[in-house]
């Protein structure tokens, strides 16, 4: 990963995150939840000051990012597509639409197109198994979807449903 | 609810907010306002009514009207019609398949006929945003009366008289394990709710959590009192905001009224509840990792015992029940340990929620008395297989049970029962399968769930289950000899044995269950290399019968590779050489002239 110098927003971003908790090491899965959520991700730099805000070694701090699925070290794209993978969604046919989203954005699961614009999640259950197979757009759910909408989905995107 | 001559009931649950039933909320309370009757009529966003198949639902009371698949468009038209002129509005009723009546109330609709709703008996009924009306509805009142009339032990035993066993998949007596944890001596313990809910498919606990909150967090201080811990911690999955936030609105609402914090009703007892949250392994639902994922590092299992009865959260004694498990426990000390133990089998008391999906006609969220049978669940609830196809299998237990078949149908559910065909009961997980899924791909399924779950300390797993999936692999790919089956069963049963935890010890029941019940068509794809479902790509063709084709284009312009040729009124023909096997021309012919070979 290139080594990227930390913007002060970030470094003031971190900060405040680790103090609010009292820099405890104890909380550190929390800190991590609200840098992730201000920041969109967690790459080495980030982790590297947490580790140093919260007193511990960055090798403790990798080791639970890299644990859990939820924290990510890649920014995500423009329009984060998350396909439901759950089982529901599973037999309703997720796989022939995942399928789908792969080749025409010519991605796999876990990667940003080229142009920042789109990338592909694999998601376990979004409890909206009633509406199977679910896609998420950010935050917006889209069920009942066949490989045939995907491309409906896309141009959607493009027309700038989310920005 | 007193002052409301009608309330309007709109599903707030994930399934239906995602079919815009926030915009239903708003639209009815500007339509009322626009009449002037917003003094009269309130507006409510409730948890999942269960029926998530034919969301958005809308509930009119006192007339107890259901109403289905209703959109923003419809909302003037109920206000004009039912608000106003007191007659049900006949299109969005719910409209009876078998007898063809529509139908107004869920008294009879089949899909309720049979369910009992304890946990979630009040999803659907309550603004679970606003404390009052959980009070209005006994809420509160088992935390008042243990409080002022019980001592811990005798709160304690009425659970244990119960009959309660745990939610959350291991069935443990809950009674038994507060017990356990009470006579531990030390001067902090925990309480902990385990809403990690991990299963793929299944989305019980977060649905009590998005509906009812208070009574997850009553049932918590009940147990506090009882085991005698000052504190509570919910592990809830990050991916749950909905939940998460109305959990905080009810904690707030809690400790303004004094239910939480220093010095409950008055009673001396001390207690609050914080969260933590899940980031998103499946392994941190095991109670041991669990505890280790609070405490900030990586959630691994680690060797019980000590089981967290006795050295859980920072080495102090610590009860960990699951959602539902709490979800069920004020009802049994409001109305009795007689009351809830009549209901269900000898060995499994009370009920069971499941998120009934997949394959039926009726995908939702139920609550059934433990020993109602699978063919009742599937067939009289679940309104039977989508588009007439034929039953084929029902999964239970998600990654760690297994499948059952049609000789299962009339076995009564309960943990028991459950284990004996060869699943278990699990948390609830129950995906119904037809003729058209292959049992092959859906234990290579699974088991890619557990490979990218597993944690990677012990070997069994790690190694184990990644060999299990290389042969299965192969299988599915048509590669597979009957050496490879035998493998499986043999690797299978040593995983099983050697793993550390419960995720490792349970990984190929989804394997050995379907080699049990469905050899053939492992064979099939090894012997014949063929998928008789017609689901493993590598294994199948789609062609085109020239004689049935009518050249109505439909598949020509649905394939999303251009792989389909042909004039208009003429046979299509399909190239094999581009066709990526969607199956999206074959759903798509009206003349069944595509068939999978
Ligand atoms: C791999 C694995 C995953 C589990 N996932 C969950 C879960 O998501 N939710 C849950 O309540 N229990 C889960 N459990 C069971 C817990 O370890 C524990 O037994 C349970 O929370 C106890 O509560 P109960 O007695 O009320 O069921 C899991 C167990 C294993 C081995
Ligand atoms: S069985 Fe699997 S998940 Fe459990 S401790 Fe071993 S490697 Fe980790
Ligand atoms: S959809 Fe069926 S009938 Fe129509 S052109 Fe294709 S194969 Fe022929
Ligand atoms: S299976 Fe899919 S890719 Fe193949 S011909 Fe049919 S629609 Fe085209
Ligand atoms: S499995 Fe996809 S929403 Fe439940
Ligand atoms: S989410 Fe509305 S009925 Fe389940």
């Amino acid at each position: 990963m290139p080594k990227v110098k930390l913007s002060e927003y970030a470094t003031s971003t971190v900060k405040e995150v680790c103090a609010s908790f009292n820099n405890k090491e104890g909380e550190l899965i929390n800190v991590l939840h609200q840098v992730q959520q201000k920041l969109g991700y967690l790459p080495a730099e980030v982790q590297e000051l947490v580790a140093k805000e919260l007193n511990m070694s960055a090798a403790k701090v990798y080791g639970v990012v890299t644990f859990y699925s939820f924290f990510t070290m890649v920014p995500q794209g423009e329009n984060p597509i998350s396909i439901c993978m759950g089982t529901a969604c599973y037999v309703r046919g997720g796989e022939q639409v995942l399928d789908e989203f792969k080749r025409q954005l010519k991605i796999d699961v876990g990667e940003t197109t080229a142009d920042g614009k789109f990338s592909l999640s694999a998601l376990r259950c979004v409890g909206a198994c009633g509406l199977a197979p679910v896609v998420l757009v950010g935050e917006k759910v889209h069920g009942r979807v066949a490989p045939t909408d995907v491309r409906k989905i896309l141009s959607e995107c493009k027309d700038g449903c989310l920005t | 609810m007193t002052d409301y001559k009608m309330h309007i009931l709109v599903c707030g649950g994930t399934g239906c907010r995602a079919s815009q039933s926030e915009k239903i909320v708003d639209a009815f309370k500007s339509e009322l306002e626009t009449r002037a009757l917003d003094d009269e009529v309130k507006v409510i966003a409730t948890g999942c009514f269960g029926f998530c198949e034919k969301g958005p639902i809308v509930k009119i009371i006192p007339d107890n009207t259901f109403y289905v698949q209703v959109g923003v468009v419809d909302v003037k038209d109920i206000v004009e019609e039912h608000v106003i002129k007191g007659r049900p509005l006949k299109r969005l009723l719910y409209h009876d398949p078998a007898t063809k009546s529509q139908v107004t109330d869920t008294a009879h609709i089949d899909f309720y006929k049979k369910q009992v709703r304890i946990a979630l008996r009040n999803c659907g009924f309550i603004n679970p945003e606003n404390i009052d009306e959980y009070i209005a509805r006994d809420g509160y009142a088992a935390l008042g009366k243990a409080l002022s009339e019980m001592t811990p032990a005798d709160a304690t035993q009425l659970v244990k008289d119960s009959g309660l066993r745990g939610r959350g998949g291991g069935g443990f007596p809950t009674g038994l394990k507060w017990e356990i944890t009470a006579k531990e001596k030390s001067d902090q313990k925990y309480v902990v709710c385990n809403a990690d809910e991990g299963d793929p498919g299944a989305f019980m606990d977060r649905s009590i959590l998005e509906g009812d909150p208070h009574s997850v967090i009553e049932a918590m201080a009940i147990c506090g009192y009882c085991i005698g811990a000052s504190k509570g911690l919910v592990y809830i999955r990050a991916e749950y905001p909905l939940a998460i936030n109305r959990l905080k609105i009810a904690l707030e609402q809690a400790r303004e009224y004094g239910l939480l914090g220093d010095d409950i009703l008055g009673s001396g007892f001390n207690f609050d509840i914080d969260i933590r949250y899940g980031a998103g392994a499946f392994v941190c639902g095991e109670e041991t990792a669990l505890i280790h994922s609070m405490e900030g590092h990586r959630g691994e299992p680690t060797f019980k015992p000590p089981f967290p009865s006795v050295s859980g959260y920072l080495g102090k004694p610590t009860n960990v029940n699951n959602v539902e498990t709490f979800a069920n426990v004020p009802v049994i000390f409001n109305k009795g340990v007689e009351w809830f133990s009549s209901i269900g089998s000898e060995k499994s008391k009370g009920t069971k929620v499941f998120a009934l999906a997949g394959k039926v006609n009726n995908v939702g969220l139920i609550e059934v008395p433990m020993g109602i049978t699978l063919r009742e669940v599937i067939f009289d609830i679940g309104g039977g297989i989508r588009g007439g196809k034929k039953f084929k299998a029902v999964q239970t237990g998600g990654p760690s049970g297994g499948c059952l078949t049609e000789q299962h149908l009339d076995t009564p559910i309960d943990y028991d029962n459950l284990i004996a065909a060869g699943s278990m009961m699990g948390s609830g997980g129950m995906i119904v399968m037809d003729e058209d899924d292959c049992m092959v791909s859906i234990a290579k399924f699974y088991l890619e769930f557990t490979l990218e779950e597993s944690c990677g300390k012990c070997t069994p797993c790690r190694i184990g289950n990644k060999r299990l999936h290389e042969i299965l692999d192969k299988i599915t790919k048509g590669k597979g000899t009957l050496e490879d089956i035998e493998r499986l069963r043999v690797l299978g049963n040593v995983i099983k044995d050697t793993s550390l935890c419960g995720l490792g010890q349970t990984s190929p029941n989804p394997i050995l269950s379907t080699l049990d019940n469905f050899y053939d068509e492992y064979l099939a794809h090894v012997n014949d290399k063929k998928c008789p479902a017609g689901q493993c790509k590598d294994l199948v063709r789609y062609e085109i019968d020239p004689d049935a084709c009518t050249g109505c284009t439909l598949c020509f312009r649905n394939c999303p590779v251009g792989a389909i040729s042909g004039e208009k009124k003429m046979p299509h023909y399909i190239d094999q050489t581009l066709c990526i096997k969607c199956g999206v021309c074959y759903e798509k012919c009206r003349f069944k002239a595509i068939s999978i070979v």
